[in-house]
């Protein structure tokens, strides 16, 4: 089965085949698997070299000229490098377009700090009206830039390579089990260990593969059908990163939140496997369902 | 040289002093007024009319500070009544001390963070070619002091190698930026391969020949001399 990268490549080069009016800027990142489209499609598929900042800017040029961009390249430099572009560029010009990134928070987990953006979804939150897709799955990638790709919205799409067995291809929040003792929330590729970590417990599951806009009202649904107000978040970004969001839908409830995601306090000077910085982060099956029995028992 | 006598030019120090307050012969000096007018006249296809057509020339002023003589052009040329003058960065205006390109229609962007102008106009002179669309113009304005930002130099080194032909740059030269460019800013141009002309940023029949002559297959640096910033 190809990755969430790869289908994500392989999709835009059927886009670009199809519909004349998308263009695609690469910074040097991918632009060998996207050389055939770039042969066939040489005015639209763009690739400026190492050059993060005019990659964004490039974008928001194409889109005010009519067409319907996609970015591309690491998370770290297409949202943390280039942000005051995605910022003017995108936001206060007003265009859209579509933002995809490869990484995530530790994807590439011998390369270090510098490759790792666990920040960008918290980044991008900091401005209004953008659509922020989190797939756990490539059929949920290649579903959410499908349906990314009409219109002039903002989007950023946050590809990875930790995904879940099985996709989910619904709308908001999926209610995947229902119980009585709590929510746990689980945000894309963390999915998968989250079920793992709350098996057997009276808990209800709620998966989302499109985190902005947030699905309050599903939230507020599921944590009253529950009875228990207790929610845990867990996210594969900055921990808490959707917390005011909880806090939002839940103003009217008295309730209790546990934030799990990419630890803020420290930064991880670790290497070696995905795996590894799971366990730092304690995302990993174990960690979580300690930290979640914990919260829940007390 | 400068004929002060073209129609409509001789309006744009009362229509600056309008907002400034200033009088008019401090109006006159705005290092962006010449260059300005001889686009908006007699170089840009831009008018009230066409400026949502596809087809139109571009103009994006990325030097979006100091857009009075900016706002007095787009007055003189339509795009703003005269009486909106003097409501200038009060609460209810469109016209703020950097255009919105959102409030005020005919404002191709909103600016005022420097170093994006140059980088969104490669992206819109790319765009426009990937619609087939060769006729149209993109310029852009900057400031010596702008090419500061590293972000310009980016765009600068890709436009020429996409031999983007219909992609001008106009810099403003008052001799402000801090660290200077020796040699010239034009060379930071030229040696990437951009057709480079420097020029009286007074000059109106320098300017337009500057603007108009041909360079095919290269975009076009102009860099318009005015007075040192005072």
């Amino acid at each position: 089965m190809l990755s969430m990268r790869e289908t994500f490549l392989a999709t835009t080069e059927r886009i670009l085949d199809a519909d004349p009016d998308v263009a695609v800027v690469l910074a040097d990142i991918s632009a060998a698997q996207l050389a055939g489209a770039a042969r066939r499609h040489p005015h639209r598929v763009i690739n400026v070299g190492i050059r993060e900042q005019l990659l964004v800017s490039t974008g928001a040029g194409l889109a005010l000229a009519g067409l319907r961009p996609i970015l591309h390249t690491f998370p770290s430099f297409l949202v943390e490098r280039g942000f005051e572009q995605i910022k003017l560029d995108f936001s206060h010009q007003d265009v859209g377009g579509v933002l995809v990134s490869y990484g995530a928070s530790y994807d590439m987990p011998t390369a270090g700090r510098t490759h790792q953006a666990p920040g960008d979804v918290a980044l991008i939150d900091s401005l209004p009206g953008w659509a922020v897709h989190v797939p756990g799955h490539p059929a949920e990638a290649r579903r959410l830039l499908l349906e990314s790709i009409p219109g002039d919205g903002r989007v950023y799409l946050r590809l990875s390579a930790q995904e879940n067995a099985e996709p989910h291809l619904g709308v908001g929040f999926t209610r995947l089990r229902s119980g009585r003792g709590g929510v746990v929330v689980a945000v894309g590729p963390v999915l998968d260990r989250v079920l793992r970590a709350t098996a057997g417990q009276d808990v209800t599951v709620l998966y989302a593969s499109t985190i902005r806009p947030f699905d309050a009202a599903g939230l507020r649904t599921a944590v009253l059908d529950a009875g228990t107000a207790d929610v845990v978040l867990v996210e594969p970004y900055l921990a808490g990163t959707s917390a005011h969001w909880v806090a939002e839908a839940l103003s009217d409830v008295p309730h209790r939140l546990k934030s799990l995601g990419v630890r803020r306090d420290t930064e991880i000077r670790t290497y070696g496997d995905i795996a590894d910085h799971d366990l730092a982060h304690g995302l990993d099956a174990g960690s979580l369902a300690l930290s979640v029995k914990d919260f829940l028992a007390t | 040289m400068t004929t002060a006598t073209e129609p409509g030019y001789a309006e744009l120090p009362r229509l600056i002093s309008l907002m400034t307050g200033d009088d008019k012969h401090l109006a006159a000096a705005e290092s962006t007024v010449d260059v300005l007018w001889v686009l908006y006249d007699r170089v840009l296809d831009i008018t009230t009319e066409n400026f949502r057509e596809p087809g139109r020339d571009r103009f994006l002023l990325s030097k979006g500070h100091g857009p009075m003589a900016y706002y007095a052009v787009l007055t003189a040329k339509g795009f703003i009544d005269e009486a909106e003058l003097a409501t200038w960065s009060d609460p209810v205006s469109r016209l703020g001390h950097h255009p919105d390109r959102r409030r005020l229609p005919g404002v191709e962007i909103s600016s005022g963070s420097l170093g994006h102008g140059l980088p969104i106009a490669f992206g819109t002179a790319l765009g426009l070619r990937a619609r087939g669309l060769t006729r149209p113009k993109v310029v852009t304005l900057v400031g010596d002091a702008e090419l500061d930002e590293g972000s310009n130099h980016e765009a600068i080194v890709v436009a020429a190698r996409a031999g983007l032909e219909n992609l001008t740059t106009v810099v403003i030269d008052n001799q402000s930026s801090t660290r200077g460019w020796p040699d010239g800013i034009a060379r930071r141009f030229a040696v990437e391969g951009w057709e480079t002309r420097t020029v009286s940023g007074r000059d109106h029949d320098a300017l337009y020949d500057a603007f108009t002559t041909a360079h095919p297959g290269r975009p076009l640096a102009v860099v318009a001399v005015v007075e040192p910033k005072g």
